[in-house]
């Protein structure tokens, strides 16, 4: 459907059009000013210079797998994070824990866990959803590889970059 | 005797406030699920007896208020005025009667459904995230449903068995349990195998197999179908894949005549389970064991993927179009009278019909199929165990028991009047075929899945699909025409085995273009009478009953026995093993 947009009746003021040219250019004296006495910085130098140190708390880097205290894997293969992800970058096959293991009351453990980085758009899903707090997005923002086969995160590399996380899951 | 009477009697039953009308005998839950108002539930179960131990189905009912002249008192809007019974009842242990009024959704009936849940999960231990039941689980779905969001429960929890072991293919959780029976039920009433029972009491019962037996019936996995929660799973299924993962395809079962309706869990082109399906002419909600587990040979490591032709003496792969020009020409070098087919009870009444315009085209004479016998049971399990028997009988045409030709055959390729074999599906090893001379057949051409001592001496070999691959229609038993869906692609370059005998057909010089099963399907209604009007999809879930059992061909139980009899004794006389069921 065809509109007319009804154009602003302008008062004398603005048509003069100068009360707004003289506070743009205030601005851009301000930041000039700014740049002279160094109070702007424009680059950060990476990768000498690091953003890490000033990641907010809630910084959404590389989804992680996580240990508990007594160093066993926290995951117990309940998928749900591999159901959740937009781009479906989880793979997780699930085994049975033996019954004369440590753990063996726990019962299921991921025994792949597969992250494709190349899919991974780091929007946390996985960690919102997992019920046993498992998996988290960590502060790694540098992920890299030559090949796509290297981008993906096997378990073993996800654990490396997860660690330990103390606290109890309520079960 | 009213349920024998065509138009059994309907009783007025108010549900909800509205006035619904039910044939007398039904229960009452049932009732509200057809008004439209589902009653939860756990013990209930349709196909068993009521025990009504779980108060789930908790409702308000009533009747109405009769006057000193025995007939209902009519309220200001015309309507009876009800007598609501103070407490609430059980839906499932009680059936409709005349005048009977009942509330699923009161605030008593709430509260109810509420309290009960609290209870059900005081002591059911939380471990959705690996429980193999969570996505299809009733407990969690009642629980959102029905249930309170918080615990109130503050004690510790009943420690109880976890992961045992009650028979081989059953893995059982005590502490998952709800107590609700089904599986005691099915055992008793379905199964006539009376093994499981709850020991202990209070908080502290507990599910178990009576001392010294387990729960090893061939339907024991009806009892993890038929488990509202995760209590019992399935040992072959456990751990193997989430049930949301799965996608479903109706089908239904080839392990024997029976055609218990299935659904086909599979999730990207691999199957993880096999579960009944509800159809009351045939298998009702249940199906045996032996039959739900016999899906993994299709993930056989040694699948034939490729087709092959025999080059210089040896085996090497070929296109498929070579493939079907080399079998082509190997059967049209010979007359009809040089060619025997063995085909299978296993296939499709599809490639039946095209089995059988191959051997019209061809002129072939020796044509007969692999009959498969084995222990039958009065549940489910048909002595015939080739799924299709009654297909060869009515598209093949053949008037003969299913491998009464057999032993002819046999002597006609050791007598060397037979030059080609064609083997559709079938080990044709034990069956007294003279081994040494097939190798020096000129034609021996294989379509099959899986790899056979036959599979190496063929000529052409053609690798087809299995019964989870393919779409096309069986008829059970007992003359009912069911539908297979394709669940999974075929792997490598296995084909549909209708486009394989198609295209065989269709190189030899004989039929014309059909471009889909369904086509295929609508040619054999176009020429056998039983299947007039019926198109694949009209077949429905359900499948359409074409055959009664008295139109079919006489079977003479003892005459089978004796052909069987007679291969194994013609095997053994030949020092092959005898054949195997």
């Amino acid at each position: 459907m065809a509109m007319t947009v009804p154009r602003p009746k302008l008062n004398w003021r603005e048509r003069l059009y100068l009360p707004a040219i003289v506070a743009g250019l205030a601005i851009t004296f301000k930041h000039f000013k700014n740049m002279l006495f160094g109070h702007t910085k424009v680059t950060m130098e990476y990768p000498e210079q690091k953003p890490d140190s000033r990641l907010p708390d809630h910084y959404r880097g590389a989804p992680a797998l996580v240990r508990d205290e007594d160093g066993r894997v926290r995951c117990v293969a309940c998928q749900l994070c591999e159901f959740i992800c937009p781009p479906r970058a989880i793979k997780i096959i699930p085994g049975e824990i033996a019954s004369t293991d440590h753990f063996a009351r726990v019962e299921k453990y991921p025994e792949q866990f597969d992250i494709d980085m190349i899919r991974c758009i780091f929007c946390g899903m996985c960690e919102e959803v997992c019920p046993e707090q498992a998996i988290f997005l960590r502060k790694d923002y540098a992920i890299t590889g030559f090949t796509r086969a290297e981008m993906v995160h096997h378990k073993e590399k996800l654990l490396e970059i997860g660690g330990v996380i103390h606290g109890v899951v309520l079960k | 005797m009213a349920d024998q009477t065509p138009f059994p009697q309907l009783l007025n039953v108010q549900i909800d406030g509205v006035w619904h009308q039910f044939p007398k005998g039904t229960r009452v839950i049932e009732a509200c699920e057809q008004a439209g108002s589902y009653v939860p539930r756990y013990c209930y179960h349709k196909k068993l007896t009521s025990p009504g131990n779980c108060r789930m189905c908790l409702i308000e009912m009533g009747f109405p208020r009769l006057g000193p002249d025995r007939k209902p008192e009519l309220g200001t809007d015309g309507k009876p005025i009800i007598n609501w019974i103070p407490r609430p009842q059980i839906s499932c242990a009680q059936d409709v009667s005349e005048g009977m009024a009942v509330r699923t959704n009161s605030p008593l009936v709430k509260e109810c459904q509420r309290g009960v849940m609290e209870f059900l999960l005081i002591n059911h231990p939380l471990d959705c995230p690996i429980c193999d039941q969570a996505g299809e689980c009733r407990l969690q779905e009642f629980s959102v449903d029905y249930g309170d969001s918080k615990s109130r429960f503050l004690e510790n929890k009943v420690k109880k068995p976890k992961n045992v072991q009650i028979g081989t293919r059953v893995t059982l959780d005590d502490e998952r349990c709800i107590l609700c029976s089904r599986c005691i039920r099915f055992c008793q009433e379905i199964a006539h195998d009376d093994v499981l029972g709850f020991v202990d009491r209070g908080s502290y019962t507990v599910l178990t197999a009576h001392a010294g037996k387990a729960l090893e019936n061939n339907y024991s996995l009806n009892t993890v179908d038929i488990c509202p929660v995760g209590a019992l799973t399935s040992t072959d299924f456990r751990f193997k894949m989430r049930v949301w993962f799965l996608k479903e395809t109706k089908s239904i079962c080839t392990s024997c005549a029976t055609g218990c309706n299935t659904v086909i869990g599979s999730r990207e082109d691999v199957i993880y389970r096999q579960t009944p399906r509800e159809n009351d002419h045939v298998n009702s909600c249940w199906m045996c064991d032996y039959g739900r587990l016999n899906f993994k040979y299709l993930e056989a490591e040694n699948r034939l993927l490729e087709p092959q032709i025999r080059f210089e003496g040896k085996l090497v792969p070929a296109d498929w179009p070579t493939a079907i020009a080399q079998a082509a020409l190997q059967l049209k070098q010979f007359a009809g009278s040089e060619i025997a087919i063995i085909a299978s009870g296993r296939m499709t009444s599809e490639e039946l019909w095209l089995t059988s315009q191959l051997v019209t085209s061809l002129g072939v004479q020796w044509i007969d199929i692999v009959p498969r016998r084995g222990h039958g049971d009065k549940i489910l399990l048909s002595k015939d165990r080739n799924p299709n028997t009654n297909g060869t009988r009515l598209i093949l045409g053949s008037k003969s028991e299913p491998g009464a030709k057999l032993i002819g055959i046999a002597d006609a390729v050791r007598s060397g009047q037979i030059k080609a074999l064609v083997i559709l599906k079938e080990n044709a090893m034990h069956l007294g075929l003279p081994v040494e001379q097939l190798a020096q057949l000129p034609g021996l051409i294989v379509m099959n899945t899986l790899p056979n001592d036959v599979t190496e001496k063929a000529t052409v070999v053609l690798p087809a699909c299995g019964f989870a691959e393919k779409r096309g229609s069986m008829i059970n038993g007992k003359g009912r025409l069911q539908r297979l869906n394709r669940a999974v692609r075929p792997p490598g370059n296995a084909r549909d085995d209708w486009e394989i005998l198609h295209d065989l057909l269709q190189a030899t010089g004989g039929g014309d273009s059909l471009s889909s099963v369904d086509d295929v399907f609508r040619r054999i209604s176009e020429t056998v009478p039983q299947f007039v009007g019926l198109t694949l999809s009209k077949l429905g879930d359900l499948g359409v009953h074409i055959l009664a059992i008295e139109e079919l061909p006489p079977m003479h139980p003892s005459d089978g026995e004796a052909i069987e009899e007679a291969i194994a004794i013609q095997a053994r006389r030949r020092g092959v093993r005898p054949a195997s069921a």
